[in-house]
C-alpha cells in the first residue's frame, strides 16, 4: 500500500497528465462527424507511433555489446517508423480527397440564387 | 539547457498531437491538422536524437538509428502511397499492428535490462507495456488477414473458455511475476510474451463480419495504451500524452462505432458475429426478380427522387466516379438525388464517405442514418450499390439473426428499390438478405461500375 502511495506521490505531475489527456482524448473525438471517421482513426494510429521514440531512446542507450538490445531495438525502430510515416501518409490521402470541397458549390449553379 | 530544450520540444509535439486531433474534427481543417501531428511528431523525434541525455550522455548508435529510420520512412511512404482506397482498412490495421510490435519489442528490452532497485510498479509497466502491444500487433495482424480476405473466420467449441483460459493464465502469470514469485523470471516472462502473442490471434480470430472496425479502433486504442506505459517507463511526456490521447479517443470511437450498430461491445467481443446461421445456406433464399440496364436506366431517368445507398461493393469495383457521374446526370435531367450513408457501410465508419469525396461527391448529398430513413417513404427510386447487410430487413424482424438490433436502411419503404449485386451471395456478415425478395425490390446483376457506365450511356439515350 505505501509503495503505491509513494509511487503516486513520485509521479503525481504522470497522474495529472493522464487523467486530462484521457478527459481530452474523449472531448476531442465526441465532436467528430462521422464523415471523418476513418481519416481519424487513421490519424490516432498515427500518433501513437510516437511510440518510435521509446525505441531511438532504447537504441541509443543499449551498450555496445549488447546484441539483442541492439538487434530488438532495430526491429522496433523500424516498425515504429513504419507506424508514423506510413499513417500519416495515409491520412494524408484520404483527407487530400476532401479539399475539392468548393466545385459541389459551383456545380449547383443552375439553382436559383438566394 | 539541452534538456530545457527539449522538454520544451516534447511539449510542442503535446501540443500539436492535442490540435491536430482537434483539426481533425473538421472537414476544412482536417488536413492541417494531420500535417500539424505530423510536424509536433518531427520536433518530438529530432529533439530526441539531438538532445537526449542518460547519465550525462549522449545517445549513440545513431548509425544504425539513422538505418533503421530510413527502412521504416521508405518502406511507410511507398506502402502508403500505392495502398488503394479500398485497401485502406487493412493499411491502417498493419501500421497500427507494428506500433504494437514497437511497444512491445521495447518492453522485451526494457526487461532484459532491469538491475537491482527497480520497482514493482516499473516490472507491472513492463508487463502490461508488453501484453497490451503484443495483442495489438498478433490482433491487428488476424484483422489484416481477414479484411484481405486471406483468413476466414474460424470457431470451434469452447473457444470463449479456451481464450480465458490463456487470458487468466497470462494475467496470472504477470502478476506472479510481477510479485517476484520466479527463480528465473526470464523465462516466465517469454511465456508472458507467447501468451499474449496467442490470446490476440485467438481473440480477433473469431469476430467477423461487420464488426472488424469496431476490432482495428479497438486495437488502435490498446496500441496507444501501450505507447503511454513505454511513456511512463522513459518518463517520456510526449509519449505519455500522444499515447493516452490515442488510448482514450480510439476507445471512445470504438464505442461510437458500437452504438451505430446498436451493439454492446461485450456483445461484439463474445458473439461470433461473422459465424453464418442456418438461415445463411445458399439456395435457401426466396424468390427475386432481375431487372434489365435498359428497364433500370428508364426507372432512373424518370423518377423524381432517387436515394443511393453504397455499399462494400462500390468501393470494390472503384465506381465511385462512375456514381458521380450517374449522380450528375440525374440531377442535370431535375431529379433529386441523395446518398444514404450507413455509418458501417464498407469495411470502416466513414468508409464511403471518404469514397465519395474522392470522387467529389458533394457533402450536402450526403444522408445520414436517421433522415434516411424519413426520406425512404417518399423516394421513387432506391438504387442499392453493392450495400447488403445494412439494408438487410433481419436486422430489424428476425431476432433469431445475428445482425438483429442493429439500425440499418429502410430502402423497402420506397416504391421501386434497385439492387445492385455481382451475384446472390450472402453479403459480408454471412446472412441471408430477405430484401431482395421484396415484391419492389430488383435486382440488377454485375459489377458495379460497369452497370452505372451501362446505366449512363442508357439514360443519355432516352
Amino acid at each position: 500500500m505505501e509503495t503505491v502511495l509513494n509511487f503516486i506521490q513520485n509521479n503525481l505531475e504522470m497522474f495529472y497528465v493522464v487523467i486530462l489527456s484521457i478527459f481530452l482524448g474523449i472531448e476531442v473525438i465526441s465532436k467528430v462527424p462521422s464523415v471523418l471517421h476513418t481519416p481519424l482513426m487513421s490519424g490516432a494510429n498515427a500518433i501513437h507511433g510516437v511510440i518510435v521514440i521509446g525505441a531511438i531512446l532504447v537504441m541509443g542507450n543499449a551498450a555496445d555489446d549488447n546484441y539483442l538490445a541492439i538487434t530488438l531495438g532495430m526491429i522496433a525502430v523500424i516498425v515504429g517508423t513504419l507506424n508514423v510515416v506510413g499513417g500519416f501518409v495515409v491520412t494524408d490521402r484520404m483527407l487530400e480527397m476532401f479539399k475539392s470541397k468548393k466545385k459541389p458549390v459551383i456545380q449547383k449553379d443552375n439553382q436559383p440564387a438566394k | 539547457m539541452e534538456t530545457s530544450i527539449l522538454s520544451v520540444c516534447y511539449l510542442i509535439g503535446s501540443v500539436s498531437f492535442i490540435v491536430g486531433l482537434k483539426m481533425l474534427a473538421h472537414p476544412d481543417t482536417a488536413r492541417k491538422g494531420n500535417l500539424v501531428s505530423a510536424a509536433g511528431m518531427l520536433i518530438a523525434i529530432i529533439a530526441t536524437l539531438v538532445l537526449s541525455q542518460s547519465g550525462g550522455k549522449h545517445l549513440h548508435n545513431y548509425g544504425y538509428i539513422a538505418i533503421g529510420l530510413a527502412i521504416g520512412g521508405i518502406i511507410g511512404t511507398v506502402a502508403a502511397r500505392r495502398v488503394k482506397m479500398t485497401a485502406m482498412p487493412e493499411m491502417v490495421s498493419i501500421f497500427n499492428g507494428m506500433g504494437g510490435l514497437c511497444a512491445s519489442l521495447i518492453a522485451v528490452v526494457e526487461f532484459g535490462r532491469l538491475t537491482e532497485g527497480y520497482t514493482v510498479l516499473h516490472l507491472l509497466i513492463i508487463i502490461a507495456g508488453v501484453f497490451i502491444g503484443s495483442v495489438s500487433f498478433a490482433g491487428s495482424m488476424v484483422a489484416y488477414a481477414k479484411l484481405s480476405g486471406k483468413m476466414k473466420d474460424v470457431t470451434f467449441t469452447g473457444q470463449h473458455i479456451f481464450n480465458f483460459v490463456v487470458l487468466g493464465a497470462v494475467l496470472i502469470l504477470g502478476g506472479l511475476l510481477v510479485g517476484g514469485c520466479f527463480a528465473t523470471p526470464v523465462v516466465v516472462f517469454y511465456i508472458v510474451v507467447a501468451l499474449s502473442l496467442l490470446y490476440g490471434v485467438m481473440f480477433v480470430l473469431p469476430i467477423g463480419g461487420a464488426d472488424m472496425p469496431v476490432v482495428i479502433s479497438l486495437l488502435n486504442s490498446c496500441t496507444g495504451i501501450a505507447a503511454a506505459c513505454a511513456g511512463f517507463l522513459y518518463n517520456n511526456p510526449v509519449m505519455l500524452t500522444g499515447g493516452i490521447l490515442v488510448g482514450s479517443a480510439g476507445a471512445i470511437l470504438t464505442v461510437l462505432m458500437c452504438k451505430a450498430m446498436n451493439r454492446s461491445l461485450k456483445n461484439v467481443l463474445i458473439g461470433s458475429f461473422g459465424k453464418s446461421n442456418g438461415a445463411a445456406v445458399p439456395g435457401k433464399q426466396g424468390t427475386y426478380k432481375e431487372v434489365s440496364i435498359s428497364d433500370a436506366a428508364m426507372l432512373l431517368a424518370y423518377a423524381h427522387k432517387i436515394i443511393i445507398v453504397p455499399g462494400y461493393g462500390l468501393a470494390v469495383a472503384q465506381a465511385q466516379h462512375t456514381c458521380h457521374e450517374l449522380e450528375k446526370l440525374l440531377i442535370d435531367r431535375g431529379a433529386d438525388v441523395k446518398y444514404a450513408i450507413h455509418p458501417v457501410a464498407g469495411r470502416m465508419p466513414g468508409h464511403m464517405n471518404v469514397l465519395l469525396a474522392e470522387a467529389d461527391v458533394s457533402y450536402d448529398l450526403l444522408l445520414e442514418i436517421d433522415p434516411s430513413n424519413e426520406q425512404f417513404p417518399t423516394t421513387d427510386v432506391v438504387l442499392v450499390l453493392g450495400a447488403n447487410d445494412v439494408v438487410n430487413p433481419a436486422a430489424e424482424n428476425d431476432p433469431a439473426s445475428s445482425i438483429y438490433g442493429m439500425k440499418i436502411l429502410e430502402v423497402w419503404k420506397a416504391k421501386m428499390v434497385i439492387v445492385n449485386k455481382r451475384s446472390m451471395r450472402p453479403g459480408y456478415a454471412g446472412i441471408e438478405n430477405a430484401l431482395f425478395s421484396e415484391p419492389n425490390t430488383s435486382m440488377l446483376f454485375g459489377d458495379a461500375k460497369e452497370a452505372l457506365q451501362q446505366l449512363i450511356t442508357e439514360i443519355k439515350t432516352l
